[in-house]
């Protein structure tokens, strides 16, 4: 019996359409948007002005407060304009538009291809650095990595465990990152135990990634107190809580994190991003995005700045194909369709889809019949039947008891709902005012 | 077979007897007293138990209003101030007359005014989809469509009107409740004083991005020109965040914002025609149609 986490998931149809498709180098645009407002936590404030010229890794954007993140510019050129733009969230939010003039980095990068394996910082410089060049979690969270990092006193990590699930169908950055990048995630994954002051390292893997599995196992010879384990295939085991449980077999407390059982997680992709940022003094200005969909002509992983504009990655693909219903951001399950082509790349995009007309329909919504199938495949053993009636009806302090926080929105409930009912609409929406009213009842204490 | 009837009838009555005394004992023990004019309060609302007051249906009014020494802060909208009077008679206080009001919706952006640039196909709730993003249109301030106040009034006053895709306050059937006001994500509808005739001027926009950004993306919304501000008499205008707001109360209907105003954001309704103009379809080339005399209330 394979490892795998014990409670609810779903078996999507994989499709994983570019897993054989080598990262390639998209061009550098002739312009680019960056938000500001990228990582969970505040948004970054802007250190740059209208008409400023600035390099690659320049920082444009400072963050604001403890949970937020820098924000560093991805091509060099001039500021042309700090302005509101609707970005992948669908709201209109402050950006620094850029246009391009030429591919000068700042001279504090190392763009020497050759691995660094010796570590010369101390962990609390390390944190410090990671904070400074912007870092956040890569897996689609956006967490800022060097609060992460900061385990709060009283706390140990006794396990670092490294995501590279990779359970969304059709993405495959993950994956062909950890295929031609394995050495340096290795690296990386020893620069984020020295921060953590942790022997034990897992990494997990899902089975239908073998040739990951088996080449980060041979990497990981090297590395003592380094385990790469393979995981069944089941939606949600990227989730964090649900890879702690399926590898370690702890659960993370209810509002808790999974420092709380002592364990800390991070993506395949955070961690190549904090190689390059402590070996390479590189900041975080560009990531591997996949760009996929059936009827897409070259379904591809490409490296690609922050804040390219979505409608590039999708030419450099093949086009826009004629039957597109949908353009999601992410995957298909807890990706979220874009209003519009022109909304630029961030730090926690990691696929772009192209759902065909026929795919992107929404059944008809039909009465609850209670099958109950939803709770049955809820990783979070919620009642998600329940929960879209409560949110309906407002009944948020119902909502509240029901543990409505818990939900990470993972859609497996609406997935697998033989009614089409919408219940992570409905959910999400709850879960909107619950969290408004936990957070206005610490307000004044 | 007589006795046994006989004993049955006996014992019964005996029985009922001896409960009927205790029952009258407990009662008068345990009795609550509750004031009658609670019962003549609820019976002059408007039973539509709409909670437009603010409480949970006319009975809690009802017993809120016997409870309190004032009228401060209680007003039944639906009844207005007939009904307010009235209660007022029964419990021997002074009502003060408040002005009738009316909900309006503060946003004009109609299919033809306010293209869309992209297709929602989800859950049919406006509370929904302001959970989720901007919207269909590229104005984030003003209305979905998805009719989530259609659906809140209890007094069938609003509907869909699927020309413009924007709900429809029916003046006459309208109580002023609020439930529209409280329902829409956006908060587009706001309560206004109720003019005779159902006369109405009031800015149908909630647009606060600046004057271009508002304009590419709404036909008809308001700039932030201060056009309007600046050309008003009666001081009814007042300016906040690229967005204009006038005063009903405040105002006096003398219509000239409406014709200063650039986009047509300021709607006027009930008013007999002038001339040719009318608000809702902006003519390709405004002229100077301006009445400088025309002050009426």
């Amino acid at each position: 019996m394979s490892t795998t986490f014990a409670k609810g998931g779903i078996h999507p149809p994989e499709n994983k359409l570019s897993a054989q498709s080598k990262i390639r180098d998209l061009q550098i645009p002739a312009s680019v948007i960056i938000p500001l407002s990228q990582h969970l936590g505040a948004p970054a404030k802007p250190v740059v002005n209208k008409g400023d010229a600035v390099k690659a890794g320049q920082l444009i954007a400072k963050g604001d407060g403890f949970v937020s993140s820098n924000i560093h510019a991805s091509v060099a050129g001039k500021v042309s304009k700090i302005e509101e733009t609707v970005d992948i969230s669908g709201y209109k939010r402050p950006a620094i538009f850029i246009e391009t003039s030429g591919d000068e980095w700042i001279e504090t990068i190392n763009r020497d291809p050759a691995l660094i394996t010796s570590i010369s910082l101390t962990g609390q410089e390390i944190i410090g650095k990671i904070g400074e060049m912007g870092i956040v979690g890569l897996g689609g969270a956006t967490f800022p990595t060097q609060v992460k990092l900061s385990v709060p006193r009283g706390k140990k990590a006794e396990y670092l465990i490294i995501n590279g699930v990779e359970c969304e169908p059709y993405l495959t950055s993950d994956h062909a990152l950890m295929l031609e990048k394995g050495e340096e995630i290795m690296v990386g994954i020893q620069i984020l135990k020295k921060a953590l002051n942790v022997e034990k390292v897992i990494v997990g893997i899902e089975n239908n990634k073998t040739d990951a599995i088996s080449h980060l196992r041979i990497l990981a010879q090297k590395y003592p107190g380094t385990a790469v384990t393979g995981l069944k295939v089941k939606y949600p085991q990227g989730g964090e809580k649900q890879l702690i449980q399926a590898l370690v077999n702890r659960e993370v407390p209810s509002g808790g994190l999974p420092v709380d059982v002592s364990v800390v997680a991070f993506n395949v992709g955070t961690a190549f991003a904090v190689y390059e940022a402590i070996q390479k003094n590189k900041p975080l200005f560009e990531r591997i995005v996949t760009v996929t969909g059936k009827s897409l002509k070259q379904p591809a992983n490409f490296r690609v700045r922050i804040g390219t504009q979505v409608s590039a990655l999708i030419e450099a693909a093949g086009g826009l194909p004629e039957d597109t219903g949908k353009i999601i951001a992410g995957g298909p399950m807890m990706g979220k369709a874009i209003a519009s082509p022109e909304v630029p790349v961030m730090k926690g995009s990691s696929g772009i889809l192209l759902l065909p007309e026929t795919e992107s329909k929404r059944g008809e919504i039909e009465p609850c019949i209670r099958c109950s199938k939803c709770i049955s495949v809820c990783p979070m053993g919620l009642e998600p039947y329940l929960l879209m009636p409560l949110s309906q009806k407002a009944l948020f302090d119902r909502l509240e008891e029901e543990k409505v926080m818990d939900c990470m929105e993972c859609g497996s409930c609406s997935y697998t709902c033989p009614a089409s009912r919408p219940l992570l609409d409905y959910i999400r929406l709850g879960k909107a005012q619950v969290g408004k009213i936990i957070r206005s009842r610490k307000k004044p204490a | 077979m007589t006795s046994t009837v006989l004993y049955t009838i006996l014992s019964l009555s005996a029985l009922g007897s001896v409960a009927a005394i205790v029952l009258y004992f407990v009662a008068q023990r345990f009795r609550i007293f509750e004031d009658p004019r609670i019962d003549e309060v609820e019976s002059n609302l408007p039973g539509a138990n709409c909670g437009g007051c603010g409480y949970a249906g006319c009975r809690n009014f009802a017993e809120t209003l016997v409870k309190s020494q004032s009228f401060e802060g209680l007003f039944c909208p639906v009844g207005g101030n007939e009904t307010m009077s009235a209660v007022a008679r029964i419990l021997g206080r002074e009502a003060t007359a408040k002005d009738p009001q009316v909900a309006v919706l503060r946003c004009n952006g109609s299919c033809e005014h306010r293209p869309r640039t992209n297709r929602y196909d989800g859950v049919s709730s406006c509370a929904v989809v302001s959970a989720l993003y901007g919207g269909e249109t590229g104005c984030q301030y003003g209305c979905l469509g998805l009719a989530d106040c259609v659906v809140s009034c209890t007094f069938d006053a609003l509907h869909m009107d699927p020309l413009t895709g924007l709900p429809v306050v029916d003046d006459d059937k309208c109580t002023s409740c609020g439930a529209c006001v409280k329902a829409c994500p956006k908060n587009l509808f706001e309560l206004r004083k109720r003019w005779k005739g159902n006369k109405k001027i009031y800015v149908a926009c909630m647009n606060e991005d600046k004057g271009g950004v508002a304009k590419r993306n709404c036909a008809v919304a308001c700039i932030g020109c201060t056009k309007c501000f600046k050309v008003c008499p009666y001081e009814a205008i007042t300016m906040n965040n690229n967005l204009a707001f006038i005063d009903a109360v405040k105002c006096r209907l003398c219509r000239k914002c409406v014709t200063e105003c650039p986009t047509d954001s300021i709607l006027e309704i009930g008013f007999p025609a002038r001339k040719e103009k009318a608000p809702e379809t902006p003519a390709a080339v405004p002229a100077e149609k301006e009445k400088p005399d025309e002050i009426g209330a």
